[in-house]
């Protein structure tokens, strides 16, 4: 057998490196029909699902850019809600400490004015009873002084007019003593 | 077709050493002729044209089911399909052609990158353990299509004087040298390159199945007496070739269709 091949072999005389022609013919065919297949049919029907499959994933990034972005914007806005609470809430203690402060400047105010009312009033009572004390003082004085008066003058002096007269004349030198005197 | 002309490479009966004279018969070019399964109108149809055409079913089979109900999410099969088309396309079109350039020839290059690995593999899958490609009218089939594209491509990009000083290296700079440059470079461009294009294809399925068949009918032959070690080199190295055998395939197949990509990418570039 193997005889039988090298013999086909030096009859036949053929380098591999010429191309019998029947192979040819069949290589060319079995080549054509595969690139056929391919240009016409499978890598168009491949090539649109690929189209398809960019497009899907393409989309999907574009949705979840969308939702970052939304996500940033409302982060955004609740960061500034949040910071305007809390201005509001500082605002609102400043509030409370100014009212504060001026409630008690005002109570102390108020106390200040009550006291002071207080005291007047005491000093007028005060004032009223000195002049009460002092016109009932001058008149007993005056009663005792002449009453005593007319004991050692042994003189009635129970005439009204002069009697006053006398008492008041003794008054006032009392008083030009007490103002010389000061 | 009688029994003794059946297409193996050794007889069953016969082991070196042996009391009935056999010798080893080396593989040769022998092992690369076969007698036809069929005869049809003078038109001898031989296991090599049968695997080319198996090669070619199989792959336009196995891509139209992973592609012709193609789905956005992808199954299985779509999945390996698409990474092999993603593969030659982005690795080897887009690489050198550019996308924009590169899109048109994606048909070809992809199907010519899975014609010649199915090809190839045939080496060593069991019954056929045969390289379409170690037959040369299959590379040549290939690589004639590649040269009349590039040459016609040429034409078309840069008209008759600008296709003439493509081929030719044109370059005013180099002087005195021009005209031997331009000699060498109009043989290398139109002839060397087409024939080292499909030559390189050929020779290394040609080698490497004649390694195969070597050692593959080593180790039946030397399974006798004190050889039996050698026997057992033999098979493992039979099995090592095997795969560096499917290493040098899948190579071959990628570096066809790359030079393939690369001359056309000659022919689009402008001239400097």
């Amino acid at each position: 057998m193997i005889a039988n091949l090298v013999q086909l072999a030096a009859e036949e005389e053929q380098s591999p490196l010429v191309p019998p022609g029947p192979e040819l013919l069949v290589g060319t065919i079995a080549f054509a029909i595969v690139f056929f297949f391919f240009w016409k049919k499978l890598l168009p029907n491949i090539n649109k699902v690929l189209e398809e499959r960019r497009e899907a994933i393409e989309g999907g990034i574009e949705k979840a850019e969308a939702a970052q972005v939304e996500a940033q914007s409302v982060l955004e806005q609740y960061k500034a809600q949040l910071a305007e609470a809390r201005h509001e809430a500082a605002r609102l203690r400043q509030e409370a400490q100014e009212q504060g402060a001026t409630l008690i400047a005002e109570m102390r105010a108020e106390g200040q004015r009550q006291r002071e009312e207080i005291v007047a009033a005491g000093h007028a009572q005060i004032e009223a009873d000195r002049k009460a004390a002092s016109s009932a003082l001058r008149q007993d004085v005056g009663k005792l002084a002449t009453d005593l008066a007319g004991k050692l003058v042994g003189e009635s002096l129970e005439d009204h007019a002069r009697q006053s007269r006398v008492i008041d004349r003794f008054l006032d030198e009392l008083e030009e003593k007490a103002e010389a005197g000061r | 077709m009688s029994a003794d002309q059946t297409q193996l490479a050794f007889e069953w009966n016969c082991r070196i050493m042996s009391d009935n004279g056999c010798g080893f018969p080396a593989p040769g070019l022998h092992s690369f002729l076969f007698q036809p399964i069929a005869t049809v109108g003078g038109f001898e149809f031989n296991k090599v044209m049968l695997l080319a055409l198996i090669t070619t079913l199989l792959v336009v089979t196995f891509f139209t089911l992973a592609f012709s109900k193609a789905k956005v999410v992808p199954g299985k099969l779509q999945m390996v399909a698409e990474a092999g088309y993603d593969f030659v396309r982005r690795g080897i079109v887009y690489e050198t052609l550019g996308k924009k350039e590169g899109e048109k020839y994606v048909p070809l290059m992809v199907s010519m990158f899975f014609f010649i690995w199915i090809m190839n593999i045939w080496s060593v899958i069991p019954l056929a353990q045969f390289p379409v490609s170690s037959i040369i009218a299959y590379p040549i089939v290939l690589a004639a299509l590649v040269w009349v594209l590039w040459v016609s491509l040429t034409f078309k990009r840069h008209g008759f004087v600008g296709f003439f000083k493509n081929v030719t290296g044109y370059d005013k700079s180099l002087g005195a040298v021009l005209p031997l440059v331009m000699f060498i470079e109009f043989l290398s461009n139109l002839f060397v390159r087409p024939f080292t294009h499909a030559v390189r294809l050929f020779a290394n399925m040609f080698a490497g199945h004649l390694m195969l068949v070597m050692f593959t009918v080593a180790s039946w032959y030397l399974l006798n007496s004190w050889m039996i070690p050698a026997a057992g080199v033999s098979f493992v190295m039979t099995v090592v070739m095997i795969l560096f055998e499917l290493f040098v395939q899948a190579v071959q197949a990628y570096v066809f269709v790359l030079l393939a990509c690369s001359y056309i990418q000659g022919a689009l570039a402008e001239h400097h």
